[in-house]
């Protein structure tokens, strides 16, 4: 296992005002991301993170700085770096079924056409939707579109997989429902994740690492927390262990206390 | 539900009743003006006011007595011919020029002015042009309906191509989709909507031209007959003329709107 596998250097990005100085949203991220590691970014909302997360994945291009990707540098989009985004994207005229054999055709074309639909199924099946493989965007819920774009994201084996505030638009028990077979796609399937949230529990529940953001302009790292806490993890037994209990604070006390940020 | 639908029935039927009684009103005080049992017997044959016994234009629609002089069938189907061959030229160029347009910001700036100002003119306008350039009825006509009908194909093509959302073009960035890959998969299925409101308006357009260009060249068509038959002062005809155009011209909007409905991924989802 390689420990430097996606590194983030001096990470900036400004964004140019007609007639001002630049607006600096991000400033100073050095990141070092291990394999198989899961991490979220959390911060109050305009802190960059969903930018920071928009440059690793190549949609949106660093000002200064280095992303390096098993020690390759990060020039635009590409399929090994999937993103889950938090309107889900479906095209709306696929079926759920077509939706990720699209994704799976273009990005490996040398599958037979018995393998391909081997391969669409397998991720069908992986986030339990075979029953509604044939519908349409549309026709299904919110937290069933967001697993068809899990499943979408993972049938390209990415090596990394990015998450844009991926449960946000989603009603509590739902957003349980998919960190539950988020968890459990995980146990089986080890990936690399980074994953945007605004919301501690999650953050707390999913990550090996939460990537605590500073208030922008110049948002940076504030603190790094490493969450020790034993896979599979169980979110009802969690809410009395002292660990869990301790991140939870840590964070609280980072985003309430440190980087209070007022309601504009 | 029951009750709606008496009332879909009635109410045009009354309307129909008052336009029959102003029709009645004008042919009384239009000196040789044709009263609606005239315009009928016209139609549908008969013995008509004068004791003349007519055979209807409509119940004998497909009869040639020589080149100049075929029934309401045939002047129609040469009608109906230059439609489509100008609407689907008009097609063939205007849906590839408008995902240009709509694609690319420069194309945009470029061609948008002439669009606008095109546009609006009248298709009379360019009849003389077009006949002076290709001295032919059929092409003139076929012409005329091509650069008259091509506007709304370009504009809401370019329309579709616009409202394709950000999202689906991040999905395509990620999933490395060449432009041709992209405009396939994503932005046609996304346009193809506005595409077909902008052939339905199109096709719209090209049936309105197309009996001002037959006037104006001659020959063959409905356009022309209507005209023809001013001239030969069979005034009931022109008022035959004017409801067969008309049906016709909603029939091919409702077959239109039916193409396009088939196409349009937004109706699929709801309709199973």
């Amino acid at each position: 296992m390689s420990e430097k596998f996606l590194s983030l250097k001096n990470i900036e990005k400004r964004f140019p005002i007609l007639g001002k100085e630049d607006y600096v949203a991000v400033t100073d991220v050095n990141l070092e991301i291990k394999q198989n590691e899961i991490i979220s970014i959390i911060g109050h909302s305009g802190c960059g993170k969903s930018t920071l997360l928009n440059m690793i994945s190549g949609l949106d291009a660093q000002t200064s700085g280095d992303i390096l990707l098993e020690n390759r540098h990060v020039k635009g989009p590409g399929p090994e770096r999937a993103v889950v985004f938090q309107n889900h994207s479906l095209l709306p005229w696929l079926s759920v079924y077509q939706n990720i054999e699209m994704a799976v055709k273009k990005v490996m074309p040398e599958l037979s056409s018995a393998e391909l639909r081997e391969r669409v199924e397998k991720f069908v099946s992986m986030v339990n939707l075979e029953h509604a493989k044939d519908k349409l965007p549309g026709e299904i819920s919110g937290g069933m579109k967001q697993r068809v774009g899990i499943a979408r994201a993972l049938s390209i084996k990415p090596k990394v997989l990015l998450m844009d505030e991926p449960f946000g638009a989603l009603d509590s028990l739902t957003r349980a429902n998919l960190q539950e077979h988020l968890m459990r796609i995980q146990q089986n399937v080890k990936n690399t994740v980074i994953i945007i949230t605004h919301d501690i529990d999650e953050a707390v529940l999913l990550s090996d690492r939460v990537i605590m953001m500073t208030n922008g302009p110049h948002a940076t790292i504030g603190e790094i927390l490493e969450v020790n806490l034993p896979r599979p993890r169980n979110r009802v037994e969690l809410q009395s262990n002292p660990e869990y209990i301790r991140c939870r604070e840590a964070i609280l006390s980072f985003l309430y206390e440190k980087f209070a940020k007022d309601d504009e | 539900m029951k009750y709606e639908m008496i009332k879909k029935i009635v109410l045009p039927f009354l309307v129909f009743l008052l336009i029959l009684q102003v029709w009645s009103s004008i042919a009384m005080s239009v000196h040789n003006f044709p009263t609606p049992s005239d315009t009928y017997v016209a139609a549908f044959g008969g013995v008509n006011a004068n004791g003349e016994a007519m055979t209807g234009v409509l119940t004998d629609p497909f009869y040639v007595n020589n080149k100049d002089d075929k029934g309401i069938f045939w002047q129609i189907v040469e009608s109906l011919k230059r439609v489509f061959a100008g609407f689907v030229l008009a097609i063939l160029i205007g849906v590839p020029l408008g995902l240009f347009v709509g694609m690319s910001k420069n194309a945009q700036y470029a061609l948008n002015p002439f669009i606008q100002i095109f546009k609006p003119v009248s298709p009379l306008a360019w009849l003389p042009l077009l006949l002076f350039i290709f001295q032919d009825i059929n092409l003139t006509a076929i012409s005329t309906i091509f650069i008259t009908s091509i506007w709304p194909i370009i504009i809401n093509t370019a329309l579709g191509v616009k409202s394709v959302s950000e999202d689906y073009m991040n999905v395509a960035k990620v999933l490395r989709f060449s432009p041709m890959e992209k405009i396939v998969q994503i932005i046609l299925p996304v346009s193809v909507p506005y595409i077909f409101t902008g052939m339905r308006l199109s096709l719209g357009i090209a049936w309105l031209v197309i009996v001002a260009a037959e006037m104006l060249t001659g020959g063959i068509g409905i356009g022309f007959w209507i005209w023809d038959e001013y001239n030969n002062l069979n005034y009931h005809n022109i008022i035959i003329g004017i409801i067969v155009v008309g049906l016709i011209g909603f029939m091919l909007d409702i077959i239109m709107g039916k193409i396009a409905d088939y196409f349009d991924y937004t109706k699929k989802g709801r309709a199973k």
